[in-house]
């Protein structure tokens, strides 16, 4: 009888201790997971607007929480990471205001219109974020939208008196730790165990994202002199990034940096086709008969008088066909035949719109913003005037051949720097480009779907066509956790990147 | 005060499921403490629910048997694969039972029971990383069963039984993986009915091989529970018409299988009982959880669970050490109804076993204190609800799955 109420007794004991269900190898448990010789204790992240988070065209609270960093400082948490902070903006509504006044534009959203079709919108509604209080910095977190690599360690650039006149960030400005921070100096204050640093995007991307309207300014390695859309010279990029990578890991920091993506990866580059003005054959030749002297008489004759070359010519005749035809565009990259024509005796208003003007070709690219434009009256008035047929696309919505070349030229020479620094420093490489390339050029197949950049349905990409989704960015942290793995011997899982959201339905 | 008994059953029951399935094997504070067995034990008016033909064989003419349960259950998930981990917090729940059993004549005895057979209560933490496939759940079925046994000689006795069914169901999900409205908070839908009901039977024999040795049978039949009346709420939608939901109603239907107990009971040493019981749970019934939006916009929720039957081995053992004590003890082993790849989180339950023990005081010759407990120990499994599909396309949801409970019970006996 003593017995069975001792046994008892045990038995009753025994199932209140194990009433929790313990695995027998927790992930939770220290030491399931490990950081191999990386130390993720502090982690810093820097960068630009894709470190930041930014997407949908504005910096939102949504965004920011699926910043690829902060979606790796997760993961790091189960191998010895801690807190990660971020300067979180006031909404997700995006837009910035100074003083009260907005100066950046709301977030996009996927609205459907009257018949049916979606496409993005702004969000309306007035946002919250005013730059003009500092909300004290530093943050784990140091993205910064809008940088460009020697933007890091400027002084000033965070000085929000400066930021109505573009000599300062926005974004910076508030969470700069003093008018003179530099984004470099604020992230290398934090002392970081790990760090990781992705710039130079912007170095290239604003100039093409504006369609080749800036300058390449390779060989010229005083950026100050720079305006926003030009190319950065690679050896100003070498050495401004050479001296963040030493500052970050002046502590002895691990690390990883992360290569620059090409411009054919991005959907705002990849959506709108090269042919998009229909024509039946009447229009078409009604069209043509109108630049048939032109091909055939002032062409030939530039040629003849040694102004063009032969492959200019070709490249400037006009030819419409019955179909969908290339529209026509201002080409910056065209010799300006302007003046001569109008000494030639043609009206001004002639001149200038043969000028510099040619078809767009199969091997150029049409950014996303050009689709609102194309077939549209330049002046409502005239139904002479669409625009790709009487009127030519401006510069800003080509990214023609010639400048995706300097573009490409300028993010190999990055590209090179950053690959060599990681080899040289042991840091861990990622290459972003390669990765981004499979997304765009076959998909790449996760857990419940393929990821692909195609516009608004690919998944990767949101609606700016430019920044990544939360998907996008949470298969971009997989990669870099991936290099980090291989270069340090840890072992910080990656996410199921089907549990990201892709673009926001909404409709104001 | 039959009213009052309802009510209490009604506001205060709930159980965790710790039975295959959503079964749950609570019936008894003297049946569980020996490994829920009792088809052909005779000794209180749990009969009613074990083997109702067995009531023409109880000593006293009125047997009454109430008590209840409190379930501390737990479910632990871990995904080695994204460090996701997961323990549900379902809180205490409290299943509570009553029959009764009336000798009317020699060979003719009645009996009455309320009871819990079926039911469930899970609840993770919101959004977690299954959230697409379940938040919560509460699920209970009250089982209220007439039955009459005759008795056709000392050796045997038959029984047959109606049983009324009703049921409510509570369940929560996030409606995908990834959708959420403006603000980030994802979009869930609350699937809600009350009061669904259907009718039962149930069936049973004993045979007295010996004043020792017992065999008994029970059957007890398939109930559908068919929510024509449910209702579904959306929460965080986008205001978007490429996302139609909105509030509206909606069918759904849950099986609660049909059971088919075999056993046997012996005597041995004047003081001692053993008794086993072989259960066959047909959850073959439970194909898929489907479920009927009212509004023809929003797409119907198709969830594939292709349960299979399952057989659960029961042992028990009795000791009368005194004249006030009875010792009980028993074991089974339960096995999982879920087959492979569809090992879905709201029954998140593996092949499992059980340890119980008990132990009555009684009081006087009228009033016997139940007291039991059961230890549900399942060994940790590794497995995946491989049917759920994102926008058409299959979206496995895995890791590694413990679960275990405790259950301290206890109940009354009244003899007259």
């Amino acid at each position: 009888m003593k017995n069975y109420i001792k046994i008892t007794a045990a038995v009753v004991a025994l199932g209140f201790i194990s009433c929790e269900p313990e695995f027998d190898n927790p992930v939770e448990d220290n030491g399931f997971y490990t950081s191999g010789t990386a130390d993720f204790t502090n982690y810093v992240a820097v960068g630009n607007s894709l470190t930041a988070g930014y997407a949908d065209g504005a910096l939102y609270i949504t965004g920011q929480e699926n910043s690829y960093p902060n979606i790796m400082a997760n993961q790091f948490a189960l191998a010895g990471g801690g807190e990660f902070t971020q300067p979180l903006v006031n909404d997700n509504t995006g837009g910035l205001l100074l003083g009260g006044t907005q100066i950046t534009e709301n977030r996009l959203v996927l609205a459907f219109d009257a018949e049916g079709n979606p496409g993005p919108v702004r969000l309306e509604g007035t946002p919250t974020t005013d730059v003009a209080n500092n909300i004290g910095g530093p943050f784990n977190n140091m993205g910064v939208p809008g940088a460009k690599s020697f933007h890091l360690g400027a002084a000033g650039y965070g000085n929000v008196a400066g930021v109505a006149s573009g000599a300062a960030n926005p974004y910076f400005a508030r969470f700069a730790t003093s008018a003179n921070a530099t984004v470099i100096g604020d992230a290398a204050s934090l002392n970081p165990t790990f760090f990781s640093l992705w710039i130079g995007n912007n170095d290239i991307l604003s100039y093409a994202t504006s369609g080749g309207s800036g300058v390449d300014q390779t060989g010229n390695l005083d950026p100050s002199t720079y305006e926003p859309n030009d190319i950065t010279d690679p050896n100003v990029f070498a050495s401004v990034y050479s001296a963040q990578v030493n500052a970050l890991s002046a502590g002895g920091a691990k690390g990883a940096l992360v290569n620059i993506a090409d411009v054919t990866s991005i959907p705002y580059f990849t959506t709108v086709p090269t042919q998009t003005i229909p024509l039946d054959a009447a229009t078409a030749g009604a069209l043509n008969a109108q630049f048939t002297l032109y091909n055939t008489q002032v062409l030939p004759g530039f040629v003849a008088a040694g102004l063009l070359t032969q492959e200019e010519a070709d490249l400037r005749a006009i030819n419409f066909q019955a179909g969908v035809n290339f529209p026509i565009m201002m080409d910056d990259d065209l010799t300006d035949l302007t003046d001569i024509l109008i000494s030639q005796g043609i009206p001004a208003a002639t001149a200038g719109l043969l000028g510099q003007l040619r078809q767009v070709k199969s091997d150029d690219l049409v950014v996303l913003t050009a689709s609102s434009v194309i077939g549209t009256l330049a002046d409502p008035e005239n139904p002479q005037s669409v625009i790709g047929v009487a009127v030519p696309l401006g510069d800003q919505f080509v990214l023609t051949a010639t400048e995706q070349a300097r573009v490409a030229a300028a993010a190999a020479a990055y590209n090179a720097v950053i690959e060599g620094l990681a080899a040289q420093n042991d840091l861990a490489f990622v290459d972003a480009k390669s990765a981004l390339g499979r997304v765009a050029e076959t998909g790449v197949a996760f857990n419940g779907g393929v990821l692909t950049s195609q516009f608004v349905t690919g998944g990767a990409f949101s609606l700016d066509g430019v920044h990544p989704s939360p998907r996008g960015y949470a298969f971009t942290a997989n990669a870099i956790i991936t290099a980090v793995n291989a270069q340090y011997g840890s072992t910080i899982p990656t996410v199921d990147i089907g549990n990201y959201a892709t673009v926001t339905l909404h409709n104001n | 005060m039959k009213k009052v008994l309802l009510l209490a059953i009604f506001t205060l029951a709930s159980a965790v499921m710790y039975a295959g399935g959503y079964r749950v094997a609570l019936q008894g504070n003297k049946s569980l403490a020996m490994g829920h067995t009792g088809v052909a034990v005779v000794n209180s008016a749990e009969l009613v629910f074990h083997n109702p033909a067995g009531l023409v064989f109880l000593e006293n003419k009125l047997n009454v048997s109430v008590g209840g349960f409190g379930v501390f259950s737990k479910i632990a998930y871990h995904n080695e694969l994204t460090g996701a981990s997961e323990r549900t917090d379902s809180g205490v729940s409290t299943p509570i039972y009553a029959y009764a059993s009336y000798q009317a004549t020699d060979w003719l005895a009645l009996g009455l029971g309320v009871y819990t057979p079926y039911g469930s209560a899970v609840k993770y933490d919101d959004d977690w990383a299954g959230s697409h496939l379940i938040n919560n759940i509460e699920l209970q079925a009250f089982y209220i069963q007439a039955s009459a046994a005759i008795k056709v000689n000392e050796y045997f006795s038959f029984s047959g039984g109606f049983i009324y069914a009703t049921g409510n169901v509570n369940f929560n999900r996030n409606l995908s993986r990834s959708l959420t409205d403006l603000e980030g908070n994802r979009s869930e839908v609350t699937i809600d009915a009350k009061g669904v009901s259907n009718t039962g039977w149930t069936v049973s024999a004993m045979f007295n091989v010996s004043e020792k040795f017992r065999l008994g049978a029970t059957y007890r039949s398939l109930i559908r529970l068919t929510a024509d009346e449910a209702t579904a709420e959306f929460e965080n939608i986008p205001n978007s018409p490429g996302t139609p939901f909105a509030d509206t109603g909606a069918v759904a239907e849950l099986p609660m299988p049909a059971e088919m107990t075999v056993g046997l009971s012996y005597e041995f040493c004047e003081k001692w009982l053993f008794a086993f019981d072989l259960n066959t749970t047909f959850w073959g019934e439970y194909e898929s959880l489907d479920i009927d939006f009212e509004n023809p916009a929003i797409p119907d929720s198709f969830n594939a669970r292709n349960y299979k039957n399952s057989i659960n081995a029961r042992f028990g053992l009795q000791y009368e050490a005194s004249d006030r004590f009875t010792l009980r003890g028993g074991y089974y082993y339960d096995q999982s109804p879920v087959q492979a790849g569809y090992f879905a989180p709201e029954t998140p339950r593996n092949d499992s076993n059980n340890y119980t023990a008990g132990i009555s005081f009684k009081v006087n010759d009228r009033f016997d204190i139940d007291a039991s407990f059961l230890f549900v120990h399942s060994i940790e499994v590794d497995a995946s609800y491989d049917y759920y599909l994102d926008g058409g396309v299959a979206a496995p949801f895995g890791g590694t799955y413990k679960t275990n409970a405790f259950v301290p019970g206890l109940g009354l006996t009244y003899k007259l």
